[in-house]
Parts: structure tokens; sequence; C-alpha cells
């Protein structure tokens, strides 16, 4: 079978080369001098009229109540419908009977910020975050315990709503 | 050994070492200039962070290639893959020692040392590596070797995108080679010499070779870029098809070298359009740079020759970013169907006006390069009319069924 070729009538200036090559130079020579969008990161950050997402998930934080108790009550939804398995839980109970997270530990590694902790749980205790700078020296700090998850400050990813999905 | 041989001896060595050491400097900074000038561009800001501008970052990226892992393919022809990236550099930088870069200096030296005896030396040395007697020839033999590092590259190394990158590249650079040579040809006719210095001396006297020779000039710029391997020619590295060719399978210092020789031939082809169609050294409109040479002269227009060889790197990079990579076959088809012909016509034609003018009794000059400019005119406006239509595009089958339809 041959290769059937449809040859198209260009008019001359689009199948012109020195031309069109020229014109190309002349607009690659402006822009030497147009203003440059990049963003000199580590000098220059979000403060500087640029912002991630709302909607951005990053590593999680724990939110706290009055008296900066965890607000888990260890009902154990998060390690259970976490499809990279990285949170470790594990239930205590004091004498009034009010559960809380003995072991709380989520391996940011593991973890694939999808989010669905921050979905399933009825306390509004677990969340994602907006926060991107995560870098540590070693591979244990990567492990966030409860303390820690506790500590953090950063402002909660607000999760896409299907009754709002333009976030207004 | 006399006093006189040592002290030329002597010389010779300081300009060796500070020749290559130089252009090897030279070569640092058009890698750094190479990506900042991309990044402008593109309106971005390219490499800045290492030193003032990122000016250091070759001295990283050096130190960076030097620590890295060799790697060397299982089934590869192992004493060949070693040798291709030299026989890249090499010929590269050797193609610098016969260009001269400056006025020649007045130097005189007569001293003694302890052991090596007396030193002597009282004269003109001319600022360049080697002042060969076959000037241009060894430039044109020299840089032939460097497309069989390429080719031993693509072969050594047992793959599949760097075999085709090296056959691309073989084939390209013997096409181009035909059309260079041919073009620098018409540098001969018209200087009566093939030294450098000869050529440059020449120019001084009568005008810039860009004038009358301008039509040899964008074959010497066409072909140039193709002997170079860079864009719109840069088939044999072709890294959205090829995934770059011949240096597939090379890492760490050896990738560095085909870099390094790439780029120190950028350098030599910008400073050989410098110096053959611009004057070399020369200063327009002043006369000062030829008479009674001395140190400051000598200074003054080896900048003026840095300038003119930065100008052609700053055209060439521009160029890289801004054009296409041509299709295999337009390559060829420009090659073969357009420059070389183009070539050849234009050595008759030059030819014949030369002996035109020297029958008419017209000497060497401002006039005779000017009435050459007018003959070059016609031959211009012809090029730019083939390589503007669609034949070089679409090629001439395509061509003629898009007029009979």
């Amino acid at each position: 079978m041959t290769i059937a070729v449809k040859v198209v009538r260009r008019p001359e200036r689009s199948v012109s080369y020195l031309r069109a090559s020229l014109k190309g130079m002349a607009l690659t020579f402006n822009h030497l001098f147009r203003k440059k969008v990049t963003m000199q990161y580590p000098e220059e950050t979000r403060e500087d009229g640029w912002s991630i997402s709302g909607r951005w998930r990053g590593t999680h934080r724990m939110l706290t109540d009055e008296q900066g108790r965890a607000k888990c009550v260890a009902c154990g939804l998060c390690p259970q419908i976490c499809p990279a398995n990285c949170i470790k839980l594990v239930p205590g109970e004091d004498e009034e009977g009010h559960r809380y997270p003995l072991i709380y530990e989520i391996d940011e590694f593991r973890c694939v910020f999808c989010g669905y902790c921050q979905e399933v749980c009825p306390e509004e205790a677990i969340h994602v975050g907006v926060h991107y700078e995560n870098a540590e020296f070693q591979r244990e700090r990567f492990v966030y315990d409860l303390e820690r998850l506790c500590a953090q400050t950063h402002p909660v990813s607000s999760l896409w709503d299907p009754a709002d999905p333009r976030g207004e | 050994m006399t006093p006189e041989l040592k002290g030329f001896l002597l010389l010779a060595a300081v300009k060796v070492v500070v020749g290559f050491g130089g252009l090897l400097l030279a070569v640092a900074f058009v890698t750094w200039l190479e990506r900042r000038q991309a990044g402008f561009h593109q309106d971005r800001l390219g490499p800045n962070r290492v030193g003032p501008f990122g000016l250091f970052q070759p001295i990283a990226d050096g130190i960076k290639n030097f620590i890295k892992e060799e790697l060397v393919p299982a089934d590869a022809d192992k004493f060949l893959f070693l040798m291709a990236p030299a026989m890249v550099f090499i010929p590269a930088l050797l193609l610098f020692a016969v260009i001269p870069f400056a006025a020649p200096l007045p130097v005189s030296f007569d001293f003694e040392l302890p052991i090596a005896g007396r030193f002597a030396y009282d004269g003109l040395m001319p600022v360049m590596v080697a002042d060969l007697p076959v000037g241009l020839l060894f430039i044109l033999a020299v840089s032939s070797i460097g497309v069989y590092g390429i080719v031993l590259a693509g072969w050594a190394s047992n793959s599949k995108y760097s075999f085709l990158g090296g056959l691309r590249s073989s084939a390209q650079m013997v096409s181009y080679e035909v059309a260079l040579g041919l073009s620098v040809i018409s540098v001969f006719i018209i200087a009566g010499d093939v030294t450098l210095t000869g050529v440059v001396e020449n120019q001084q006297q009568s005008i810039w070779y860009i004038f009358p020779l301008a039509f040899g000039f964008a074959l010497f710029v066409v072909s140039a870029l193709a002997e170079t391997n860079r864009l719109p020619f840069d088939l044999p590295e072709a890294e959205s098809e090829l995934v770059f060719g011949y240096h597939t399978e090379y890492s760490a210092m050896k990738f560095a070298m085909f870099l390094l020789g790439e780029y120190a031939a950028l350098i030599t082809m910008s400073a050989l359009m410098a110096t053959l169609f611009f004057g070399g050294w020369d200063i327009p409109f002043t006369t000062w740079d030829e008479s009674q040479p001395s140190l400051p002269k000598t200074v003054v227009t080896f900048g003026m020759f840095a300038a003119k060889t930065f100008f052609f790197v700053f055209l060439y990079i521009w160029i890289r970013w801004s054009l296409p990579r041509f299709r295999y076959d337009q390559l060829m088809a420009l090659g073969w169907k357009v420059l070389l012909p183009a070539a050849l016509g234009y050595l008759m034609l030059l030819a014949g006006a030369i002996w035109a003018l020297e029958r008419l009794g017209v000497q060497q000059g401002l006039l005779y390069g000017l009435i050459l400019f007018v003959i070059n005119l016609p031959a211009i406006y012809a090029l730019f009319w083939v390589m503007d239509s669609g034949t070089l595009v679409f090629g001439q089958q395509l061509q003629r069924r898009m007029m009979n339809e």
C-alpha cells in the first residue's frame, strides 16, 4: 500500500525559509531585552506577589484544642483509608473513656499527598498543609510524630469541594 | 643549540601555554555565555548563582564532571571509546594555533640561566601560536580529523543512537567541508596568500573581505554552522530524536571533552570568520595599528580581535536559540544542490571578475574591492531567492507536484 501524501498549497509567505528565519531571529533578539520572569527562589518568596494554591496538599498538620492537646480521637479512619499505608496509629484511652492516640506517626516519604486523611477525619484533626519546604538532613526526620505534627503552623489545605468546585 | 634557537623555543613554549590556556578559558566562558544568553532569549536569567553573574559556573561544572563516575558500556570498543573524545578535543584546539590574534609584538631579551645557558631573541614576534606557511590549509586539514572523533565515538559506543549520530555526522561534515573549502578558496584568490597573517595584511591595505567576498562569507557562515554541528544543523546530536547522538553513552569528563571540543571549534570558527572576512585584529578607519609595532598596539588590537570573535560567537548562539533543526534530506539538499554549485559558480565569477579587473589595470585597493562588492550583489540576491523558495523546505519533488496542481 502506498502512503497517500496530501500536498497543501501554501502561500509563498509560509514556504519561505530565509524571511521566516530572519523574522524569528528578530523576535528572539527582542526577547533579550524583555523583563525576565525568573523568580529567584530562596531570596524572593511568595510574599513577592506569588503564591501557591489554597488547595495545595503538602506535609501534614495536626490541629489542637484549647488545652493544646491533639484533636485526634484515634478513631482509626485515616490509617484505614490511606492508600499508601503511611499512617501508624496506636489508640489509647484515659480514665474518663476519652480515646486519644498513643502513637501517631506519618511517614512523609510513603505519603502520596492524596488528602484522604483530611477528608475522612470526623474531628477535623489531621490536615494536609499548604507547605512545600520540607528539606531535612536525615531520613528518619521524615517520619513525623504527633508532637511534630501538632507543632506545625502552616495553613491547612482547603480540599476540593464538589459543591463549590471553584473554591469560592 | 645557539642562544637564538633556545630563545625562539622558549618564546614558542610561552605562546603555546598562553594561547591554549587562554583558549580554554574562553571555552569555559562561552559555555557560560551560551546558557546565559539562552536564558535571556527565553525570558529567563540562566545560571547566575556561582560567583558574580554566575561566571564561575564552568568551574563548578568542571569539578562536577571530574568527580562523576566514568561509565564504559559493556560491549563498547574500549580503546576507541576512550580515544574518541581526545580526537574531537585535540583538533579543535589545534585549529587555533595558526590564527593571529593581535598585531606583532617587538620582543627582545638576552639572559643566562645556570644550567640551560644563554637565551636570546630580538625582533618581531607574530602573536599566534605558530606562523605556519601553509596557514589555512592546516585548518582545513586538521578540522577534517575532528570528524573521525565523532564517527569513532558513534561506532565504538555500540549503541544504535550513537551509531546513527556518528553516521549522520560523517555525511554532514564531509558534504559541508566541500562548501567550506570552496568558500575559503575565494579568499585565496583575492589575497593571493594562504597564511592568515598574509590575509590580514592584505585586508589592511585594501578593504575588509566582507565587501568583495560577501557571497563567500554567506557560504562560509552556513557551512561553518554545519561543520561545528550547531543548530540548525545539529543532526549528529539531535537530542529530541537521537538522545544526543554520538555522546549518548559518554559520561563525566569524557562527555565534557566533547562539549569542550565543540565550543573550542565554535570559537575557532568565529575567529576564522573575523580573520578571513573582517580584517582579523585590524582596527577600521585608522592606520595607527599598522605602523611601528609596540606593546599597547598589541593589546588594543587583541581587544579588537576579541570583540569581533565575540560578535560571531554571539551570532552563533543567537541562531541556535532561534532556528529549528533541518530534516536530513533538507540538509543534504542544501549542501549538495545549493551550496556546492553556488560555491563553484561563485569561484568562476570571482576569478573572471579579477581577471577582467587586472586586464583593465585596476589596482588592488578600495575601488577594486567595491567593484567586486557590486558584482556580489546579484549573486547574493540569487542565493537568497533559492534559499527562500519552498524548495529548501519541501524538496523539489513536492515543489513540482505543488506547481502541477
